[in-house]
């Protein structure tokens, strides 16, 4: 499996990017961590007329935290996000990420770009309703998770846009929960909870094209204390509310059993005050 | 494209398509066949090398990418004296090889988690080798290996003099 040939600008500043894109007129494409635009381009999936390597830019990797924001750049690799002290959530879902060697080299704003649904980084940013900015032609703009997201791979950036950076609450408690056959597998579900500004939320990746927000379940959250009851509640409403199909993996049963499952997990990771999600 | 980089302390400068991988460099344009290609999309691990010292798919990366980059493949693990690397004397001596197809990329993978950590557990060492891939051993024996390679490390380790004038 060989990539097809490909011209390659490496650039080293984000206007260079945007204007070689820009110059390709949809025919090219940003290579940051490259673990999931490599494999694309190998199997041709892909094949762009112009690859613009954007690893050389500088500021792109920073981490800053500020008045309970956690600000990423898009060049933070997940194994700078499992290394930083800054957010836990973060560095348990970054371990969680394929392998140390995919870890070294994939990136943030590669990630969320990339829209795997069954990745945790944009389940992450659904979550936390992260802001990206968003550099075209035109400037920048900020764009929520919620208005990224179309559908499997799909966002609404335009093919001359590069995210530049992500924002996002750092949460005050958390849960993580995934359900994957190996280690380092893309999970077969992705259940991440957070409290933030003292409201709960849910959202499930690898269950639809986009990761979902289970706002029926965060509802019965936010309704009442919440002890044993409340919580199984909260699962069984996210189980109920997501759309599970059949495939090679597992049925559409199993899927929403575990989705059920593993909310309920996430919810009491974050809840019991022995774990590692509770501040 | 001239890209020039270390490769296992060497500094080498070779002519590439854009499009050519760092695996396909290595062996095909550097004749370092020590780096092995089985999936060539990043699901095996036995193209695993370091590139500045972190353990990288070379199946992931184009080689105009290393350009001014530190590259370490198997190769570049025994001594200058040409005595093996206590991982591969410890892969050899526990059966942790069989065919030998993914033992490359199973060095530098330890290598890496020994760099992190001195004495993984042997539930770590699973985790930490779960990006790579053998097809022959059953593991079992390649945990062994990176066990007893990370005691032998740490007693060359505890038996170095600490510098003159620390006393803890």
């Amino acid at each position: 499996m060989k990539s097809a040939p490909f011209d390659y600008v490496k650039v080293d500043s984000v206007q260079d990017c945007v204007a070689a894109l820009a110059a390709a007129d949809g025919d090219g494409k940003i290579l940051a961590g490259g673990q999931s635009f490599a494999p694309v381009l190998a199997m041709r999936l892909a094949r762009p007329r112009l690859v613009v390597d954007v690893n050389g830019i500088p500021g792109l990797a920073a981490i800053s935290v500020d008045d309970g924001r956690i600000g990423l750049g898009a060049l933070v690799r997940h194994v700078d996000l499992l290394e930083q002290p800054h957010s836990p959530l973060l560095a348990e879902v970054a371990g969680w990420i394929g392998h140390a060697a995919i870890r070294s080299r994939g990136t943030t704003g590669g990630s969320i770009a990339h829209a795997d649904p069954s990745a945790e980084l944009p389940v992450v940013a659904a979550l936390l309703d992260a802001r990206m900015s968003v550099v075209g032609p035109g400037g920048t703009r900020v764009v929520a998770a919620g208005d990224l997201f179309e559908d499997a791979l799909q966002t609404t950036l335009e093919d001359d846009e590069m995210i530049v950076h992500v924002d996002m609450p750092n949460p005050q408690a958390w849960g993580f929960a995934e359900l994957s056959r190996r280690h380092g597998d893309f999970g077969m579900i992705t259940v991440i909870t957070a409290l933030v500004e003292d409201q709960w939320r849910v959202c499930i990746g690898g269950v639809a094209g986009v990761p979902f927000r289970a706002l029926e379940s965060e509802q019965i959250l936010a309704d009442g204390p919440l002890d044993a009851d409340r919580i199984r509640e909260a699962a069984r409403s996210a189980a109920a509310a997501v759309e599970v199909s059949s495939d090679l993996h597992a049925s559409a049963t199993y899927r929403r059993a575990m989705a059920e499952e593993f909310t309920l997990r996430a919810l009491r990771q974050a809840t019991t005050p022995t774990m590692k999600g509770v501040a | 494209m001239r890209v020039s980089f270390a490769l296992n302390g060497r500094m080498e400068e070779i002519d590439v398509e854009p499009r050519r991988t760092l695996a396909d460099a290595l062996r095909e344009d550097l004749g370092q066949t020590g780096t092995h290609l089985g999936c060539e999309h990043g699901v095996c691990g036995a193209c695993t090398v370091m590139v500045d010292g972190r353990p990288t798919r070379a199946c992931l990366m184009f080689a105009v990418q290393v350009d001014g980059c530190s590259v370490t493949t198997v190769e570049g693990l025994q001594s200058d004296d040409g005595k093996l690397h206590a991982l591969q004397t410890a892969f050899s001596e526990c059966h942790g090889l069989q065919c030998g197809f993914c033992t490359p990329g199973m060095l530098i993978s330890a290598m890496d988690l020994l760099h992190r950590e001195v004495e993984p557990s042997r539930e770590r060492i699973r985790e930490e080798m779960s990006g790579n891939i053998c097809r022959c051993t059953g593991y079992m024996g390649i945990v062994d290996a990176v066990e007893q390679a990370a005691k032998q490390l740490n007693a060359l380790n505890s038996t170095t003099e600490p510098p003159a004038g620390k006393t803890d």
